[in-house]
């Protein structure tokens, strides 16, 4: 039975949760309290029908974007093709790697067109769309494995970084990775651009030789899976210092290569408790966790 | 609640909750991590983690539980909850308030929960495996991944106990060790299977709750008893029925006819000599080497503790069931004309009393349980005054649950804990990369012994605060854990 989307204010009054299926979106915004408020009702009424508009151009997503891949019609859809357009002469990708950051970039949208806003956000499963006026900033906290959170680094995001668009890829989220990252963060001009590249990077984090690495076909496990029958990583063994570094080199060069495009702006790549980060804007909490102050419960 | 039927493909079901319409295989979850199809069913799952950790350093209290489901029904204790930890959130390293300061009324007392996760780098596991199966020398490290992460301790009753992680594995012994104890104590704590290998002995699969598996094979039962005090227990079952009984166990293993049970009932002494060490009469220590075999030793073939049968006692057609601790193991035989035992088949008389060993052993388990320690800062969460936490706790005026579920406070110093982890809701342990644990704790008591133990009563919060707008994950009592509120209503098997 069709599910109508949730949508409600948190306990704490600021923050609004809007779930419909697979969106799950938590959002905030800051201006006058007249505002906020039809921020929040603009929020809510672009998300009425938006996953609905999605699935109808749903089997043109799930395919791969190529010179002769048909174009979707939607505004979501087609800001999800633009996003990946730029890697499909690359490799293989499909709309579906930049839909979580399209979907928050619609709604944040809809939220600054309806009202004058100091700062917004909205947050769909770790790929977060911003709004800054001028002057404003934003914190946000990084983790490396949402099934065991814990808080690896901040990125601080400044009006004048141009900076609009945060997004966090890797084998432990909700979707699957061909390669082995743990988490690849990106920071981009949008959510959407984020999200294709937190795919691209996470994927180039790889051993494609080394055999304790467990891959599955990802139609074996999500049958209309977009990634088809390619082989997405289950399990990844501990790594020597030696491989792990050499995976991570290949993201950073990936990440690099993306950087001097003028692609994204900053990347945080993880794995295996090492964090890596390249650009500007992007703070990893490994050194701020000295060995003398762990002796604390 | 009746539903329509989903559409399915094979063992597959086309999930129908939005547009998305996923096909979801057995055991796998939809697009949206909502639905999974649960051995045919589609179910709704409620998400357990908390994603959203965009923590706002400026606010004293840290609101980290958005992720809210519907819960059909509300089968918590009618008019009464009880915010657990789990997910609160912890403010290490900054001495703030613990995340959660609730109060709430009960028996027309005011009781504050204080609910704060702590940070354990002082906490392990023990785990006992019912098996009597040899799992390895004691003090043997125990591996996890070719990783030391701690060894067989000293055993206990019909099974073998390790005691894994601890703050030297942890932290004593390189980043990599300190990883792989972590990863593996946080997977037993949240009840996920982790495979051990002991040096110079077994493999081991161990999951909290579950049989263990030992070298690939299900460990189903635990024996009723050591050799010698099965021969006690069914003594008067066998008299008669069959001249010779020997108990097959790694540790005692029993004979009948010189048992002091047998001598008792009378029965006749059979001339059957025994490889091992005599401890008593019809008591034999070491009759083979530890193994997975009957008994928990080597032994596959029975006979071969046996020596030969003394000519001028034994005779011709005497009989004899051997049969390891658990019933599993069992053979029926006929000495013949000279004197050398024969398998036959076993009597129907004789069945029953095989049956009824099987029947006594109960289900062998692992059982896992998460022991800390909560120092300094995690109580400076809950008072200015940390030390009389700790004293308040010794008092019994603060009653310390994890995840709502009853715990065992170690005498003597600091408030060290243990809790059976299947007795906390499932997935509550989480991790920090030092590496440490992060474990739920909620302290609670009368609010004017809070107040005097120096408490932060401005960041109270009243319950009715805390649940509205659903500000957290409601999960039912589970069954058996007293109230936290009112514990002695409950009948307590621990702390």
């Amino acid at each position: 039975m069709r599910e109508p989307p949730h949508i409600r204010l948190l306990a704490c009054g600021r923050r609004v949760h809007l779930q419909d299926g697979p969106i799950d979106l938590i959002l905030e915004a800051w201006g006058s309290p007249a505002a906020v408020r039809a921020a929040h009702r603009a929020a809510a009424s672009r998300m009425n029908g938006l996953l609905d508009e999605l699935c109808e151009e749903l089997a043109i997503l799930r395919a791969p974007v190529g010179a002769l891949s048909p174009v979707p019609q939607g505004t979501v859809a087609r800001r999800m093709w633009d996003a990946v357009r730029p890697y499909a002469d690359e490799c293989f990708i499909t709309p579906m790697a930049a839909v979580a950051g399209a979907v928050a970039e619609a709604v944040l949208a809809a939220m600054v067109a309806a009202a004058p806003l100091d700062r917004a956000y909205v947050n769909n499963g770790g790929d977060i769309a911003l709004h800054l006026a001028r002057g404003e900033r934003f914190t946000t906290g990084l983790i490396d494995r949402p099934d065991q959170p814990s808080m690896i680094g901040t990125a601080i995001v400044e009006a004048g970084d141009r900076v609009r668009g945060i997004a966090t890829s890797g084998r432990h989220g909700r979707s699957f990775s061909l390669g082995i990252a743990d988490a690849v963060t990106i920071l981009a001009g949008g959510a959407a651009d984020a999200d294709a590249a937190a795919t691209i990077v996470a994927n180039a984090i790889d051993l494609p030789r080394h055999p304790g690495i467990v891959r599955v076909p990802a139609d074996s496990l999500a049958p209309d899976s977009d990634l088809g029958s390619r082989l997405v990583t289950r399990d990844v063994p501990p790594l020597s210092d030696g491989d792990r570094d050499q995976a991570l080199r290949a993201g950073l060069d990936r990440a690099a290569g993306l950087i001097a495009a003028g692609r994204i702006a900053a990347a945080s790549l993880h794995l295996q408790g090492v964090t890596r980060t390249i650009g500007a804007l992007v703070q990893t909490h490994q050194e701020t966790q000295p060995v003398r102050r762990m002796h604390h419960a | 609640m009746s539903k329509p039927l989903p559409i399915r493909d094979g063992d597959k079901i086309r999930c129908d909750a939005c547009p998305v319409m996923c096909f979801i295989k057995p055991g796998a979850t939809g697009a949206c991590d909502r639905y999974m199809n649960d051995a045919g069913d589609l179910v709704r799952i409620d998400p357990h983690v908390i994603l959203d950790r965009a923590v706002d350093r400026g606010e004293p209290l840290v609101h980290f539980l958005d992720r809210v489901e519907d819960w059909d029904g509300d089968p918590v204790k009618a008019g009464s909850r009880f915010v657990t930890a789990i997910g609160a959130g912890t403010t290490y390293p900054d001495y703030k308030p613990a995340p959660f300061i609730v109060s709430s009324q009960i028996d027309g007392v005011d009781m504050v929960t204080v609910v704060t996760e702590g940070i354990f780098s002082y906490c392990g596991v023990k785990v006992k495996i019912d098996t009597d199966r040899h799992l390895g020398p004691e003090r043997s490290p125990v591996r996890a991944k070719g990783e030391m992460i701690g060894h067989v301790t000293t055993g206990e009753y019909g099974s073998q106990m390790l005691s894994l992680g601890g703050v030297n594995h942890l932290t004593g012994h390189g980043k990599k060790q300190g990883k792989v104890t972590c990863d593996a104590i946080l997977d037993l704590c949240n009840g996920k299977p982790v495979e051990l290998t002991v040096d110079d002995g077994a493999t081991v699969l161990v999951q909290a709750g579950k049989p263990p598996v030992v070298n690939g094979v299900l460990e189903e039962r635990m024996r009723v008893g050591c050799g010698s005090a099965t021969i006690g227990m069914f003594a008067q079952q066998w008299f008669g029925k069959v001249d010779e009984v020997v108990v097959i166990d790694d540790h005692i293993t029993g004979v009948l006819s010189e048992h002091q049970a047998g001598k008792v009932l009378g029965v006749k002494e059979t001339g059957l000599s025994m490889t091992g060490r005599r401890s008593t009469p019809g008591r034999y220590f070491e009759v083979a080497e530890p193994g997975t075999g009957w008994g928990g030793t080597a032994i596959e073939d029975p006979l071969s503790i046996l020596g030969l049968f003394d000519p001028k006692v034994a005779w011709p057609g005497l009989s004899m069931l051997m049969i390891s601790t658990t019933g599993e193991q069992h053979g029926y035989y006929e000495l013949d004309a000279d004197l050398k035992p024969v398998a036959r088949d076993l009597p129907a008389a004789l069945a029953e009393s095989v049956e009824r060993v099987k029947e006594n052993c109960e289900p062998a388990l692992s059982t896992v349980l998460f022991m800390g320690g909560a120092g300094g800062s995690l109580r400076a969460g809950v008072t200015e005054n940390p030390v009389r936490l700790t004293r308040s706790v010794k008092d019994a005026l603060t009653y310390v649950t994890c995840g709502g579920a009853p715990v065992y406070v170690w005498p003597g110093g600091g408030i060290t804990f243990m809790v059976d982890v299947t007795r906390v809701p499932s997935n509550a342990f989480g991790y920090v990369p030092t590496p440490a644990l992060v474990a739920p704790i909620e302290f609670t008591m009368r609010l004017e012994d809070y107040a005097a133990l120096g408490g932060h009563l401005s960041y109270l919060r009243s319950l009715d605060q805390v649940l509205a707008g659903e500000g957290g994950r409601k999960l039912p009592q589970l069954d058996g854990n007293p109230w936290p509120l009112s514990p002695s209503d409950s009948k307590r098997s621990h702390g």
